[in-house]
């Protein structure tokens, strides 16, 4: 992966950036020094890394602003950063750049359950969102299995998504409002506590910009009353297909679960190996949730069953107690972590039209062959999302070369099968150069024009989404 | 004169090719603003589904397809569009046919759109469109999840032709329940109204439509899914809402369908003279507002976040717009006090930001002209 070259002017004022940034900030909130900034060189996507500039720590709007203003007065590049667990290079600096992260904004600032709002700075982590309204029977439903860790900032730019998002819907659609603050330092709010947009709508659009239209400091999310109760269910099959039909049938019943887990075998082998849930060992395997009271859940669970009979299932088995329900969950949530044991892996985000699961599956299974890595796929597949975890040994030398064709590869399948790149991680750097795949010139040129009018200059996060070379005569202008 | 292109190069074509400013419509049933544009351009010929897949979810049209036809057919796979688009012809008095791209260019949501499922622009996965240049752009695609660059598709939901003519959508369609339930409660002031609705929204059962009638001073709420979950919903929020109204239970199917059909296209005000807004605020701040524009009447919808306010001395149109810019939200004149624009003024950052849009996307100024200044 290439990042385009420091500009060497910035580099060679830095002397002059940092007092600036200084001026602005109180002491403990510019990191300069080298042995410091290499704190944020990298996130979750760990193989590219690089130390900013320098990195600000605002603690205000107000302050987010004056630093946007001096780094677009200056022509500094901004990388706005949440938590750091982007998996696709999203926040990865670059040696020109500074970081602005959020992490100190993480104050609750309103909650209001008679109109099912609360208001936060967005460096708040999204499970301390749920925990902040959980007590009054709330919470918040977009649940990235990163919840703990990530921040509303990283989800509102990512537009994460989550097990649950079948039901619920992704960021997007559980966000009413943010304060955004823009590369020149201006500040507006969009939206609110009230619903949809009067007029364009640019919170849809900010959500999922990937940290490049403007620095999101608070946001105004939806929150939901709690289900009564909710309980799954394990399915196994000897097949991909049969399983891929199996959730096709459920959904065409008219059942609506909150949530389709699928595993296929290296997987559940993985996982079993790892964490001993006691899964069977079969070809595939679904975790189906659903929710309610009791007998609205035995009601739900009776018409999944049936349908799942007629694909003639290995195993059923459905959670007794929530002693059950957690070990039914227990393998599929430690999946990544069991793959992690093997050896390295690069987790892929493709989406694919459910109808197109069994052949898609067939086609990665060969060219895990083809290219001598082993593959399992853990996914949410009642939206077709994908996470095919890719082994490699990142000590072998080409062997993360290999690992990122082989990557490649795959979501150009996903492409070409009628689904997407990414459905729920973005583009950051990781698929910024296969975006020509999916769309043609003129479908990239209209989203570098809402770029260009957001910030005209290219400095917030600008090396990223675009291929490098699309994007390369609007950054190059800046110079 | 009016353009009916019948394919997306055609469409490409005209736009390229022309220097006069262009009317857009679908079926022209939702006439909200106004355009100095006088040479039409029709999407009516723009028509069919191209791919649905019940299985998926997942329904590809043309934006000129009627949206009757599309939901008949998913009617017969047992689906429907979820967030139960109004029909803008008994309120406006228009005619034609509704069309798939005219309810997604006015992102056009009813009651159900305060249940989880959201607005017509949640359930819009991908868009086609020709820009006021005459380009060719797709954005998103058919898959329900997808993050794969910035999200044009919301910005072309709700933006009314303004800066781009949609060719082509795909949207989420979900499985209709089998049956319904309405509670209601009579003679609710406004205020206990909303408190009882919000009450009913945050309990955990799932409620798909609350609505409170202007006159009569009805409380609706609805619910949906099994008989036995009917049953066992309607009781426990009936109980829960005890100390605010008397809710009582119809468990009849097609009363609940048509009394939510009536609410979704606001029958109440269909006949009606005068300025008729529609308002979107905070649902709690809903009573005071109206309280404090005397001789309005109103219809409060999701949950009193939107009100259907009317006025029939037709002269309120400045003070319901300083009142609902007071409290945060919007208010949309949809007919009378033609004096006033349709749409809410934007703050000078969105004003420019939207300029900004516009330029690049439709830099002839071709396509709506004026229609959302
Ligand atoms: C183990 C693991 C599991 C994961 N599971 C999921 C999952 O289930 N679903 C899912 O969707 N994702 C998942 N992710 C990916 C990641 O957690 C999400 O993308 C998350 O939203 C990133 O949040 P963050 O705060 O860490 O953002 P960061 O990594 O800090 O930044 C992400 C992007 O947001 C931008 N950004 C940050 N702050 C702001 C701001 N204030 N204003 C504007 N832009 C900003 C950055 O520039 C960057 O482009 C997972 C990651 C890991 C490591």
């Amino acid at each position: 992966m290439e990042m385009p070259a420091p500009d060497s002017t910035i580099l060679s004022r830095k002397p002059e950036i940092v007092a600036r940034l200084r001026d602005l900030l109180p002491d403990d909130a510019v990191i300069w020094d080298e042995a410091e900034t290499r704190a944020y060189e990298c996130d979750a996507l760990t193989a590219y890394r690089c130390p900013p500039l320098a990195v600000v720590l605002p603690a205000s709007t107000e302050e987010v602003s004056a630093v946007l203003a001096a780094c677009h007065d200056m022509g500094v590049p901004v990388v706005p950063r949440g938590s750091g667990t982007s998996l696709a290079g999203g926040a990865l600096p670059t040696a020109d750049c500074v970081i602005l992260g959020v992490a100190r904004m993480s104050a609750v600032l309103d909650t209001d359950y008679a109109n099912r709002v609360i208001r936060v700075q967005t460096g708040r982590t999204n499970l301390s969102v749920t925990g902040a309204v959980e007590e009054h029977g709330f919470f918040y439903a977009p649940d990235p299995s990163s919840q703990l860790a990530c921040a509303i900032a990283g989800n509102i730019a990512m537009n994460s998504g989550g097990a649950h998002c079948l039901k619920y819907g992704v960021t997007t659609n559980n966000l009413m409002g943010v304060t955004l603050v823009l590369m020149d330092g201006t500040v507006t709010e969009l939206g609110g506590a009230h619903l949809d947009a009067g007029r364009l709508d640019l919170l849809g659009l900010i959500c999922g910009s990937e940290g490049q239209l403007g620095v999101v400091t608070e946001a105004v999310l939806r929150i939901l009353p709690s289900p009564e109760g909710a309980r799954p269910v394990l399915i196994g099959f000897d097949s991909n297909e049969v399983a891929g039909a199996c959730v096709s049938d459920i959904i065409r019943a008219g059942v609506l679960p909150v949530a389709i887990e699928f595993m296929d075998r290296p997987c559940i082998r993985a996982t079993e190996a790892f964490a001993g849930a006691g899964y069977p060992d079969c070809e595939a395997l679904l975790i189906i949730e659903v929710e309610g009271s009791e007998a609205e859940i035995d009601e739900q669970l009776a018409r999944i069953t049936e349908i799942a009979q007629t694909h003639n299932p290995v195993e059923l088995r459905e959670a007794r107690d929530a002693d059950q329900a957690a070990r039914i969950w227990l393998g599929r949530k430690s999946a990544f972590g069991a793959m992690g044991q093997i050896n390295d892996y690069m987790c892929l985000d493709g989406t694919i039209p459910v109808s197109a699961l069994p052949q898609v599956l067939k086609r990665i299974g060969e060219l895990s062959r083809d290219y001598g890595l082993g593959v399992g796929n853990v996914f949410h597949a009642g939206d077709g999302n994908m996470h095919p975890l890719i082994l490699f040994d990142a000590n072998k030398p080409g062997d993360l070369e290999k690992c990122e064709a082989m990557g490649a590869d795959i979501l150009r399948l996903c492409v070409e099968v009628g689904g997407c790149l990414t459905g729920e991680h973005g583009v950051g750097i990781e698929k910024r150069d296969l975006m020509d795949h999916q769309y043609r010139p003129d479908d990239l040129e209209a989203q570098m024009a809402v770029k260009d009018v957001f910030d005209p200059h290219w400095l917030l996060n600008p090396a990223k989404v675009f291929p490098l070379a699309a994007s390369a005569p609007r950054r190059e202008a800046r110079a | 004169m009016t353009h009916r292109p019948t394919t997306e190069a055609e469409l490409s074509e005209i736009i390229a090719s022309t220097e006069t400013p262009l009317r857009i419509t679908g079926g022209g049933t939702r006439p909200i603003g106004t355009t100095s544009a006088t040479t039409g351009l029709s999407t009516s010929a723009l028509s069919g589904v191209t791919l649905y897949e019940p299985g998926a979810l997942t329904l590809v049209a043309r934006a000129g397809t009627p949206l009757a036809e599309i939901e008949t057919l998913l009617a017969g796979e047992g689906q429907r569009l979820a967030f139960e688009p109004m029909d803008h012809r008994p309120l406006l008095g228009s005619t034609g046919t509704p069309t798939l791209g005219g309810m997604v260019a006015a992102n056009v949501s009813g009651p159900r759109r305060i249940s989880a499922v959201g607005a017509c622009r949640d359930a819009l996965l991908g868009v086609r469109f020709v820009d006021g240049a005459g380009r060719i752009i797709a954005n998103g695609g058919r898959v329900m999840k997808n993050v794969t660059g910035y999200d044009l598709v919301k910005l072309m939901a709700g933006s009314f032709g303004t800066l781009g003519v949609l060719t082509e959508l795909s949207l989420k369609v979900l499985p209709a329940p089998e049956t319904s339930v309405t509670l209601t409660a009579r003679d609710l002031d406004d205020a206990t109204a909303i408190a009882a609705l919000s009450r009913a929204l945050g309990a955990p059962w799932e409620v798909t439509g609350a609505a409170h009638l202007p006159g009569t001073g009805d409380t609706h709420i609805r619910l949906e899914g099994s008989a036995a979950s009917m049953r066992y919903r309607a009781e426990r929020l009936a109980t829960h809402l005890a100390d605010l109204g008397a809710f009582n239970a119809n468990f009849d199917a097609e009363d609940t369908a048509a009394l939510w059909a009536a609410i979704r296209d606001v029958r109440a005000f269909a006949d009606t003279k005068g300025a008729l807004w529609c308002l979107s605020v905070k649902p709690g701040d809903g009573p005071g507002l109206v309280a404090s524009l005397p001789d309005t009447q109103a219809l409060y919808d999701w949950g009193g976040g939107r009100i259907w306010l009317l006025d029939p001395s037709g002269t309120k149109g400045a003070a319901i717009r300083d009142a609902v810019a007071r409290i945060g939200g919007h208010a949309t004149r949809l007919r009378g006090a033609d004096d006033l624009p349709a749409f809410p003024p934007a703050n000078p950052v969105v004003a420019r930001l939207e300029q900004g849009l516009k330029a690049r996307f439709d830099p002839r100024g071709l396509l709506n002209p004026g229609l959302m200044d």
